[in-house]
């Protein structure tokens, strides 16, 4: 039987004696392969340190495992709904697409099986003030959304660029009492408000919490958020067994920083026969080098704190990303897709801005559902995917977020001011 | 004896203390970027702190940040920065140079690659801000195959047992970040920071520089009664950044402000 699982992620009974298990990562380091580990200035340290031992403590806390399910039962909404888009399939002529619908937690979106976590975690550790970066502004809610909901003081650093692109989630996280700090340094979007978290945490370290939203960041981040985020591919697992008979052939998610994408895989890991599909924004194209995809199109370096694929220079120097989704639009990746990607586990893909709009649309007309534009981008893979399988085959995507937030964007694409 | 070690002995034998200038190579433009390192030498500058600019200085303030990304305007690479050091030793041989900067560019060149083409431009040393001796095993083993001193910070809240763990790996000096915070951040505590360097010269016989917060004469001074060296950073980029448009101006300032903490630090540790 499997023991070497984190509590969070338990509930699979596999057992794995004779065969490689890919739920041994990471190391006590936070490698993922060589992927991960911590490089942060020392003046960081000592709080990662005491991040990883409490949550280290607490992953194996009842206490705080109960709260936990009860916040996500009664607070999220959990669990979200496994949902067969037939009609969809139907059109699309092939595999039987299921929908996880994370945009239908409290919030909108995925992010907030995260945040939930991580703020009881920062209450229990005594701390008082929360800090988190955000891009499309979705983990930015999610925060502001919890840190009101635990009393807890609450400042957000979001890209100057970003701000103008998502209005709507400023004013959102403004309304929630959280400070929204508006980053001008650098691309002034994800990554400049991820540098810019990190100095206020290295300059508040004694009472502040940092909230990172996505699978990177130095350890215990990318194992933390992934323990988090695993509830929607262990409900996903069980769901699609009830309601299918049996478990899919293929997974699919979009990956920016990769935290939905992981939580969905995750659990699905040793389930060799399922296929996993990574989707990338290519935005303009990947050939025309205006896109977010380091696994499809970049090379390993070390950046926010760990080693894994980044969109990079040949001197080293971090570029320019572009997605029209602003939650995807980011030069690195979670370190465990690194390694996924590498050992050949999981296959990353990418779509562009038109694809992603695309099944942005398809999916609102065909299934009344109106994505995220990060979501568009696995539905669009899913919707090349789908042809290429026979009707009885099952592709289950990760509908991470809704997309009311997205409709200012896709409105003045056609030209039409809302 | 290293450049490093050598400059050190040198002072301790007079009486006095370090003064480590750091500024950002090719700030704001690279052409000028030696000559400013002559001024700072000729004003009381012991060991030359050059950053190498990074897209993503994450633990450093909005001062050296936009250092930064002036530099990067002019595409300062990391070749780049070795080759100003070159030319900086084609007249001062004594003077020992440290890179300042972050994991990445080195990454990209590769570990081996840099340790070789820095030790062959006449760099003394690495201070490679985020990479903690945990992660550096490799790229320690390339720096002192070419006898490159690895420069490693200490902050306010390490702990005595990672005290040890960086003193055994690092070499030349450590850098005791005397405030919590990024680079350029106000509010010193001189106590605060003497209580600290004792207990890191129990577990130590390198030098230790303290930066972070020393902004003028008066704190460079006493700072300089408790350390082995003054590492001053914002103040003087904050003066780059001012003059960014009147270049011929920088050197100028620079050299004053040492000047200034030079005599200060001196006045201070008169016997």
């Amino acid at each position: 039987m499997l023991t070497r699982l984190r509590p969070l992620c338990v509930e699979l009974s596999v057992p794995t004696s004779n065969r490689e298990t890919y739920f041994n990562q990471p190391d006590e380091q936070g490698h993922f392969g060589p992927y991960g580990g911590v490089f942060v200035a020392e003046t960081l340290m000592q709080a990662l340190e005491e991040l990883r031992q409490n949550y280290e403590k607490y992953l194996h806390d009842k206490g705080f495992l109960a709260e936990l399910d009860a916040d996500l039962a009664h607070y999220v909404g959990r669990p979200s709904p496994l949902y067969h888009a037939e009609r969809w399939s139907r059109e699309l002529g092939g595999a039987q697409i299921y929908l996880k619908r994370e945009d239908l937690n409290h919030t909108g979106a995925h992010k907030v099986n995260n945040t939930i976590g991580q703020a009881l975690l920062a209450k229990r550790m005594g701390k008082t003030r929360i800090i988190a970066e955000t891009g499309a502004g979705q983990h930015g809610v999610a925060t502001a959304t919890v840190a009101a909901r635990l009393g807890l003081e609450c400042v957000i650093y979001m890209g100057a660029v970003d701000i103008v692109r998502q209005e709507a989630n400023v004013y959102r996280m403004r309304l929630l009492g959280a400070e929204v700090r508006a980053v001008e340094s650098g691309s002034k979007t994800l990554k400049d408000a991820l540098n810019e978290a990190m100095r206020d945490w290295v300059t508040h370290i004694d009472d502040t919490f940092y909230i990172i939203g996505t699978v990177a960041g130095p350890h215990p981040y990318p194992a933390m958020v992934r323990d988090f985020q695993a509830i929607i591919g262990r409900e996903a697992r069980q769901q699609v067994q009830q309601q299918a008979g049996r478990l899919p052939d293929a997974l699919v998610a979009c990956v920016g920083g990769g935290s939905n994408a992981i939580g969905l895989f995750y659990p699905f890991l040793d389930d060799e026969a399922v296929e996993i599909y990574g989707v990338e924004a290519a935005g303009d194209g990947l050939e025309t080098g205006n896109h977010a995809a380091p696994l499809c199109a970049g090379r390993p370096g070390v950046l926010h704190g760990n080693r894994t694929y980044l969109m990079e220079d040949d001197d080293g120097q971090i570029i320019e990303t572009h997605s029209i989704s602003a939650g995807l639009d980011y030069p690195g990746v979670g370190p465990e897709h690194a390694w996924l990607k590498d050992c050949g586990r999981a296959q990353y893909v990418a779509v562009t801005d038109n694809e992603a709009l695309a099944a942005f649309h398809a999916l609102t007309r065909i299934e009344g559902i109106i994505p995220a534009l990060e979501s568009s981008h696995a539905l669009a893979y899913a919707a090349k995917l789908a042809p290429t399988l026979g009707r009885e085959q099952i592709i289950l995507v990760n509908l991470s977020g809704r997309g009311d937030k997205d409709i200012h964007t896709v409105a003045a694409l056609e030209g039409i001011e809302i | 004896m290293s450049r490093i070690a050598a400059t050190f002995k040198s002072l301790r034998a007079d009486g006095r203390k370090a003064l480590i200038p750091y500024i950002t190579a090719g700030d704001p433009k690279p052409g000028i970027t030696v000559s400013i390192m002559h001024t700072m030498v000729e004003a009381g500058a012991d060991i030359i702190e050059l950053g190498v600019p990074f897209s993503d200085p994450m633990a450093d303030g909005p001062v050296i940040q936009r250092a930064s990304e002036r530099a990067l305007v002019h595409h300062t690479s990391l070749r780049d920065v070795l080759e100003m050091v070159q030319e900086f030793r084609v007249d001062n041989a004594q003077t020992p140079v440290v890179l300042m900067g972050y994991l990445n560019p080195i990454e990209v060149m590769g570990y081996e690659a840099f340790a070789a083409a820095a030790a062959e431009a006449g760099v003394d040393g690495a201070l490679t801000v985020d990479i903690p001796p945990e992660e550096a095993g490799e790229l320690l083993s390339a720096l002192n195959r070419h006898a490159l001193n690895a420069i490693f910070l200490i902050a306010p809240t390490t702990v005595g047992s990672r005290i040890e763990t960086i003193c055994k790996v690092a070499s030349g000096f450590v850098y005791y970040v005397s405030l919590k915070g990024v680079t350029g951040a106000s509010h010193l505590d001189i106590a605060g920071v003497e209580q600290k360097l004792e207990k890191i010269h129990r577990t130590t016989d390198l030098p230790i520089g303290v930066g972070f917060g020393i902004k003028d004469a008066a704190t460079a001074a006493a700072v300089s009664k408790v350390a082995d060296a003054v590492v001053v950073g914002s103040a003087l980029v904050s003066r780059v950044e001012a003059l960014a448009e009147q270049p011929d101006a920088i050197a100028p300032a620079l050299a004053k402000l040492l000047a200034e903490m030079r005599r200060a630090m001196d006045a201070q540790n008169q016997p």
